[in-house]
């Protein structure tokens, strides 16, 4: 599979007109359409996200331990959201999910969450447009104009979303949640947009079993790339045609 | 044919009685919603497996019956049934006071009930949802336009033609996007099939006659204003046919899904081991919500009677709420086959049936847009002439 380089030699030179032009333009937009871009995740940086890279998570899960959570842990200290003993009505950003194939007995477990689709369920029958997907391929819900009517979570095929069923306290700064609105994983766009991965994955790394890769699907040079483009993988109801961002391999 | 002269309804202490228990349940409605408003959805029986409950259910059912309450002013206006004419009033009125009653539901169950202008002012034109904020709204609007050329003075026959033509082509489209909320969800399997929208359309015939006849009957109860009983036996023969229509609609949906092998496992939920849905499925829809009152509603005597007759009526709006229930909150409670194929657990109720316990709060709310529906109807009547006086 040959993917389109996306940068010409010479971007290096324009970086500082293209930043300043990219952020005249932000500041614009702001102006004229304060819900798009006061987006609760990235402000400016959400603007400026680069429709040429397309971030993806590629999971391997003969390497995904079954008694590890670390990723799941991970994710709710970065995020802020917790157990508190209500597990129906509890938000799960992301979970570990075991498999069991009844004909041969094979046991696997793996962490799913938001799969960020090219295609997203969840940004089609969006009324009023709060479930978005930024030009980097990041699906994320803008939190002032979710109306709370959960028909993203009727849509979303991997039961990814959660309602906030409860008033929310000790908020992360990063990751702002309000009662009667709908949330997911948000890929740690906060940490992305600083160069940085999502927490699941540095967690994987360190305290689990590095089963997680992180990086620019468009991006042929990347590990994620490389390693799609050398080993099989699949997606998660790849029959449904959603492109996910985030990948299997060993599923 | 002798002219009908419409009057508002008197005022006796019945009428005024009746409307001030509806105003009770809309009264305890309202403590409810501000309930859930301060505490959120977590004092609700719903949950992030069933994420629409009861409210939705009720909300559904007045929004279906809006549209099918229209067609007996259609039946008159657009089809040139004379005999129906004396009841087009009503018949528009009560589809505009069914639809405040299932939007008031709809939108103060939301999460943020407070933010109901975004939904009125933020359109994602690719979401069957925000199509169906305008098909409501424009409905309002088309029906009003509707119910003034019957009720204005002087207004070409043409034009109510017109108007009534307009309004029908409307419910037609609205009903089509309400079932069109759930045949689109690619996901679930208990949805996901062209054939709601059509299924839907048929369930409004049904629903919306069965609650003309409810209130009809009624109010001639209270007011000794209404309809004859030659229009009523008219109703009610056709009301058999809607809810043969409505069943056949469902055998066709539930033999298309057992054609299918990955199907199966809903299909076999929803008839056969779905305990609760099962039980509503049968025994609510089908034999109780169908056959009973279709044997009735096409027996020579049995319909000519008051009594015999609202029992049927009463089967029929019964029956679809549980058809609507079983529909939306059975088709949550099947779950999501992420994986097909493949048993499935998790600390998310993954491969699990999902339990839905309807708080009291969900059922205050939905007595609550019933009475809002029958209250606006009493007010209108009231204020209005909507009701023929006499037959003569």
């Amino acid at each position: 599979m040959k993917l389109p380089l996306l940068k010409s030699k010479n971007d290096a030179t324009d970086i500082g007109r293209r930043q300043f032009l990219k952020s005249g333009a932000a500041m614009v937009t702001v102006t004229l359409a304060p819900g798009v871009t006061v987006m609760a995740y990235g402000g400016a940086a959400a603007a400026q996200a680069n429709p040429a890279t397309r971030w993806g998570l590629l999971i391997d899960v003969n390497k995904c331990a079954k008694d590890c959570t670390a990723c799941v842990s991970a994710c709710s200290n970065e995020n802020g959201w917790q157990d508190t003993g209500n597990p129906a009505t509890d938000a799960q950003w992301i979970r570990k999910v075991e498999l069991r194939n009844p004909q041969t007995g094979l046991e696997q477990s793996l962490a799913v969450m938001c799969q960020h689709c090219e295609n997203p369920p969840c940004v089609d029958v969006c009324p009023t447009g709060a479930s978005f997907k930024r030009p980097d391929g990041i699906v994320l819900v803008d939190k002032h104009i979710c109306i709370g009517c959960r028909y993203c979570m009727m849509a979303c095929p991997y039961k990814a979303r959660s309602f906030i069923h409860e008033p929310v306290t000790d908020q992360k700064p990063h990751a702002p949640r309000g009662k009667g609105t709908v949330e997911g994983c948000t890929l740690c766009v906060h940490r992305v947009d600083e160069g940085q991965q999502p927490a699941c994955v540095d967690a994987c790394n360190t305290t689990g079993n590095g089963a997680m890769i992180f990086g620019d699907l468009n991006d042929p040079e990347s590990e994620i790339a490389i390693q799609l483009a050398t080993y099989a993988s699949s997606a998660i109801r790849s029959d449904l045609g959603l492109n996910p961002g985030v990948r299997y391999q060993n599923l | 044919m002798a002219k009908t002269v419409f009057s508002e309804v008197k005022s006796t202490p019945q009428f005024w009685g009746v409307m001030v228990v509806f105003a009770a349940f809309i009264g305890g409605a309202a403590m409810s919603i501000l309930y859930i408003e301060h505490y959120g959805h977590i004092v609700t029986g719903m949950n992030n497996q069933i994420v629409w409950g009861l409210p939705h259910v009720f909300a559904i059912f007045l929004i279906v019956a809006a549209s099918g309450a229209l067609n007996v002013a259609s039946i008159g206006s657009v089809f040139g049934k004379a005999d129906y004419k004396p009841a087009s009033r009503l018949s528009s009125v009560l589809a505009l006071a069914l639809l405040m009653g299932g939007l008031a539901a709809l939108v103060l169950d939301l999460g943020r009930a407070d933010r109901l202008i975004i939904a009125m002012t933020k359109y994602n034109f690719r979401s069957i949802f925000a199509w169906n904020v305008l098909l409501y709204t424009g409905f309002m609007g088309v029906v009003a336009v509707y119910l003034y050329t019957q009720m204005a003075r002087g207004i070409p026959a043409l034009w109510l033609r017109a108007a009534g033509t307009a309004a029908f082509i409307w419910r037609l489209a609205l009903t089509t996007g309400t079932g069109s909320i759930f045949g689109w969800l690619v996901a679930r399997s208990a949805y996901d099939a062209a054939i709601m929208a059509p299924l839907f359309i048929a369930m409004s015939f049904s629903f919306g006659l069965a609650m003309f006849m409810l209130v009809s009957t009624c109010t001639k109860r209270l007011t000794g204003q209404g309809f004859d009983d030659a229009l009523r036996l008219r109703m009610a023969r056709l009301l058999g046919v809607f809810a043969a229509v409505v069943l056949y609609f469902t055998a066709v949906q539930h033999l298309s899904n057992l054609y299918v092998a990955q199907h199966w496992a809903v299909v076999k939920f929803i008839l056969l081991n779905g305990g609760i849905y099962t039980q509503l499925f049968w025994i609510g829809q089908v034999v109780l919500g169908g056959i009973v009152p279709m044997a009735i509603l096409f027996h020579p005597t049995l319909a000519t009677r008051t009594r015999p007759l609202m029992a049927a009526v009463l089967l029929v709006i019964l029956g679809g709420f549980a058809q609507i229930y079983v529909i939306v909150v059975g088709g949550q409670a099947f779950p999501l086959e992420i994986f097909p194929g493949l048993e499935v657990s998790s600390s998310f109720f993954d491969g699990e049936i999902n339990a839905y316990t309807p708080s009291i709060y969900e059922w205050s709310m939905g007595f609550g847009a019933l009475a809002l529906t029958f209250i606006i109807t009493g007010v209108a009547m009231k204020f209005l002439r909507i009701l023929p006086e006499n037959n003569s």
